[in-house]
């Protein structure tokens, strides 16, 4: 029963449309490759580590497939010959080929069948991996227990994962269910992964496996201290797309912001390099049980949140069905929005809580992740308090899934350790006083509230018509979304796109898709 | 705790104000009166109290009241609390540089360049470096501007080019110079470590080495930028919290005009 007088027979209507432009997508994406595809390929059957020059052993093995002119074929298939031509693991060869003791070119080229089997322990060694992090992720919740939605959500980005550690535990222990530690700026647009443990970084911490690794023990030890599992997020979204993904996936991640549009928009990624990125990082983080997010939110930081908000339905239409394709339960589909709009505003508390109430009724089961008041904070952390309080009231309303507190000195710097406890508190306060707010109040028909979430639905469907004539590439280089126009062949990462040789094959996608996920 | 709250000893001091000494107002002139907090990296109780009271007492605090604390995490305790400043500053010795131009509406600059400048004035923008916050340049230079006021794209008189972020500053500087720009405007909202001075300097060496700093009005924004720090980097202007479209739009046309005039007082000439 719709709290708003929805149509669901209309949001049926805007579903069907979202998946034929999601379709759309996949038959292009299919045909394809890239170069992180290939470099992540690598990653899962086991290669790792860095060279003299700190060069990630991946992106040896990959410069190195495309310097000889082979990187059609895949890297899978080429390692599948050299692991029969050699006897040697992945890891090994890719140690020879960074010494220069090893041509890819120049082994002797088997059946696809062959280079499949030969890759086959390998592959089943990392699908245990990923099926063991489940398997100690759900010990865990059963153990300890989790917070109650919604998750409290917390950042941490003081550039030393030593120092992010002594944060994070910190917030857990004040109530934070959910730490992310925000990576360093301009980190999304190098082309290759970082590697070790790292200390410096500006406005965040760089994301490697080691980091990853540190900052999950540290949350499991403090989850057993307060008695909460508490879950790790990282950042996908950027040129190394999938090979964050999996590095993820072994380190059991719980949630990744993963999602294209984001990385195109607001960082000028080329649209068909990522797009094919994120078919392969969220099959990754679909079959690993990480909840992926998605960055609709950051929409309303350029564009406006009362007249631009059917651009984000849109976009959270497009991006479930886009996820559905890649094996994501919907239970995993952190799908985003945020509260923007105008506090001069009039009403405008009204409008955030009829299109919150809103995303939740149309996707009832995913942890819709809410991202709080940025762009009118002002400095002012008084009134920024009061935003941010607002804010939750707005979510512990409308159920939404993960709750990206708000700081009071949001514009002014990163978190200090006691903004977060102000913030925490702030919540928990707010969460607990209105715990059942939701259940009790029932809006007035065809009042304020009731007619803003019907009119964003339609106006939502008028643009996905729109979209499924002009296809999802050619409406991104309309300026569709947050106002930003991107050329179809702009942005960064293009060089990187080949199309799939008939000999390629991704050991991995159909065995993500198909083995169990226990 | 909130001993002393509603106290009224010490409030035998010099009432009347004097600009020559400036402190804190809290409810009375002269008071002193401060509120702030902080976190201390020791476990909250007595001892956190006092350390934070004596610390108060090094800031130039007298009567430091701690009205709140509580332990965040083990071993750092948090402090909310309040002092009377014994601190006074000389108000009628301040001197801050300011951008000298007079802030018009949109119409009034538009109208401004048509009659004395007679062409659109070129104005290319970027966040620089690995900045990724498009917000600072995007409230300037887009159609939509901010909070009402409206971007420098909306002028009948700019020509514009706004870049976006993470613009590196030798593509910037190589832009600029194509798109034959009469002003660039620079955006840095990132500043830890003080990485926007670094790049911010970086443009400008990069602009002299290039021989075309004197040619443009260089202008740097974002909340931590303010005019007299932009100056000491070797900007024109800078443009800080609480300044829109309009503030800059009417500097660039006020000092493009400046400029043609002093070029034609010294070339006795017309514009070429």
């Amino acid at each position: 029963m719709s709290k708003l007088g929805l149509d669901f027979k209309k949001v049926k209507y805007a579903r069907s449309l979202a998946k034929k432009i999601a379709d759309d997508v996949q038959s292009f994406v299919d045909k394809r490759s890239t170069v992180s595809v290939e470099r992540t390929i690598c990653r899962l059957l086991g290669i790792d580590g860095i060279d003299e020059n700190e060069v990630p052993l991946p992106n040896i093995v990959v410069d190195h497939i495309k310097e000889k002119g082979l990187l059609e074929q895949g890297a899978a298939f080429l390692l599948g010959n050299a692991v029969i031509e050699t006897g040697l693991t992945p890891q090994e060869i890719a140690e020879k080929i960074s010494k220069g003791d090893l041509d890819l070119s120049r082994v002797k080229v088997y059946s696809r069948e062959k280079a499949e089997e030969a890759l086959e322990p390998f592959v089943d060694d990392m699908i245990k991996r990923i099926q063991d992090n489940r398997r100690k992720r759900n010990e865990y919740l059963e153990k300890l227990g989790e917070g109650p939605q919604p998750y409290l959500y917390v950042i941490v980005a003081t550039g030393n994962i030593y120092e992010d550690v002594v944060q994070a535990q910190a917030a857990a222990r004040q109530g934070a269910d959910i730490i992310a530690v925000i990576r360093t700026t301009g980190q999304s647009l190098l082309d290759y992964v970082p590697y070790g443990p790292t200390t410096e970084g500006f406005g965040g911490t760089m994301a490697t496996q080691e980091n990853f690794r540190i900052m999950r023990k540290a949350l499991d030890e403090v989850g057993e201290e307060v008695g909460r599992y508490i879950r790790l997020v990282n950042y996908a979204s950027g040129l190394c797309m999938p090979e964050i993904a999996a590095m993820g996936a072994m380190e059991r991640l719980d949630v990744m912001l993963n999602d294209a549009l984001y990385g195109i928009l607001f960082r000028d990624i080329n649209m068909k390099r990522t797009i094919i990125d994120q078919y392969f990082s969220r099959v990754i983080n679909g079959f690993a049980g990480i909840i992926i997010n998605t960055g609709e939110d950051n929409y309303l930081t350029t564009a406006d949140a009362y007249e631009e908000a059917h651009t984000v339905l849109t976009s959270n239409f497009i991006n479930e069905q886009l996820a559905l394709i890649a094996g994501i339960p919907e239970e995993q589909m952190g799908l985003g929005h945020a509260f923007e709009m105008n506090p001069d505003l009039t009403n405008g508390f009204l409008y955030e809580l009829a299109q919150a109430q809103m995303l939740r009724e149309i996707f009832p089961k995913a942890p819709l992740k809410y991202m709080p008041p940025t762009k009118y904070m002002t400095g002012n952390i008084f009134k920024g308090h009061v935003q941010d309080a607002l804010f939750n009231v707005v979510s512990i309303w409308t159920h939404q899934g993960i709750q990206l507190l708000g700081m009071l000195t949001e514009a002014i710097h990163t978190p200090f350790m006691s903004d977060r406890y102000l913030s925490i508190e702030n919540a928990r306060y707010i969460f607990n006083n209105l715990k059942d707010i939701g259940d009790e109040v029932e809006f007035k028909k065809d009042g304020i509230i009731q007619k803003r979430a019907q009119q964003v639905l339609d106006e939502s469907i008028q643009l996905l018509e729109k979209m499924v004539q002009d296809g999802l590439f050619v409406s991104l280089s309309k300026g569709t979304f947050a106002n930003i126009k991107r050329p179809i062949d702009g942005g960064k990462g293009l060089d990187g796109v080949f199309e799939k040789g008939k000999n390629y094959f991704n050991p991995f996608v159909k065995r993500m898709l198909e083995d169990e996920r226990p | 705790m909130s001993k002393g709250l509603y106290s009224t000893d010490k409030k035998n001091f010099d009432k009347t104000l004097n600009l020559k000494a400036i402190k804190p107002y809290g409810d009375t002139m002269n008071d002193g009166k401060t509120q702030l907090s902080f976190t201390l990296p020791v476990p909250d109780g007595e001892e956190a109290v006092e350390a934070a009271k004596q610390l108060m007492k090094k800031m130039g605090f007298d009567d430091p009241m701690i009205v709140y604390h509580k332990e965040l995490t083990k071993g750092f305790t948090f402090f909310i609390a309040y002092g009377s400043c014994t601190h006074t500053v000389d108000y009628t010795a301040i001197h801050v540089p300011k951008v000298k131009s007079t802030t018009w509406s949109m119409e009034e600059t538009d109208e401004f360049i048509k009659k004395n400048i007679g062409r659109k004035i070129r104005v290319i923008g970027a966040t620089t470096g690995t900045d990724a916050h498009t917000v600072g340049i995007d409230a300037i230079m887009n159609m939509k501007g901010y909070a009402g006021h409206y971007g420098l794209e909306r002028y009948k008189m700019f020509e514009t080019l706004n870049m976006g972020s993470q613009v590196p500053n030798e593509e910037f500087v190589a832009k600029a110079i194509e798109f034959q720009a009469d002003a660039l405007l620079v955006s840095q909202t990132v500043t830890q470590k003080n990485i926007h001075i670094k790049n911010l300097t970086e443009l400008v060496e990069i602009l002299e080495a290039e021989g075309i700093r004197d040619k443009v009005i260089l202008i740097a924004g974002g909340p931590r930028i303010t005019h007299e720090l932009a100056k000491e980097l070797g900007y024109d202007a800078g443009f800080g919290a609480n300044t829109y479209a309009e503030d800059v739009a009417s500097y660039i046309a006020q000092e493009l005009y400046r400029r043609i005039q002093e070029k034609n007082k010294n070339t006795g000439g017309k514009e070429e």
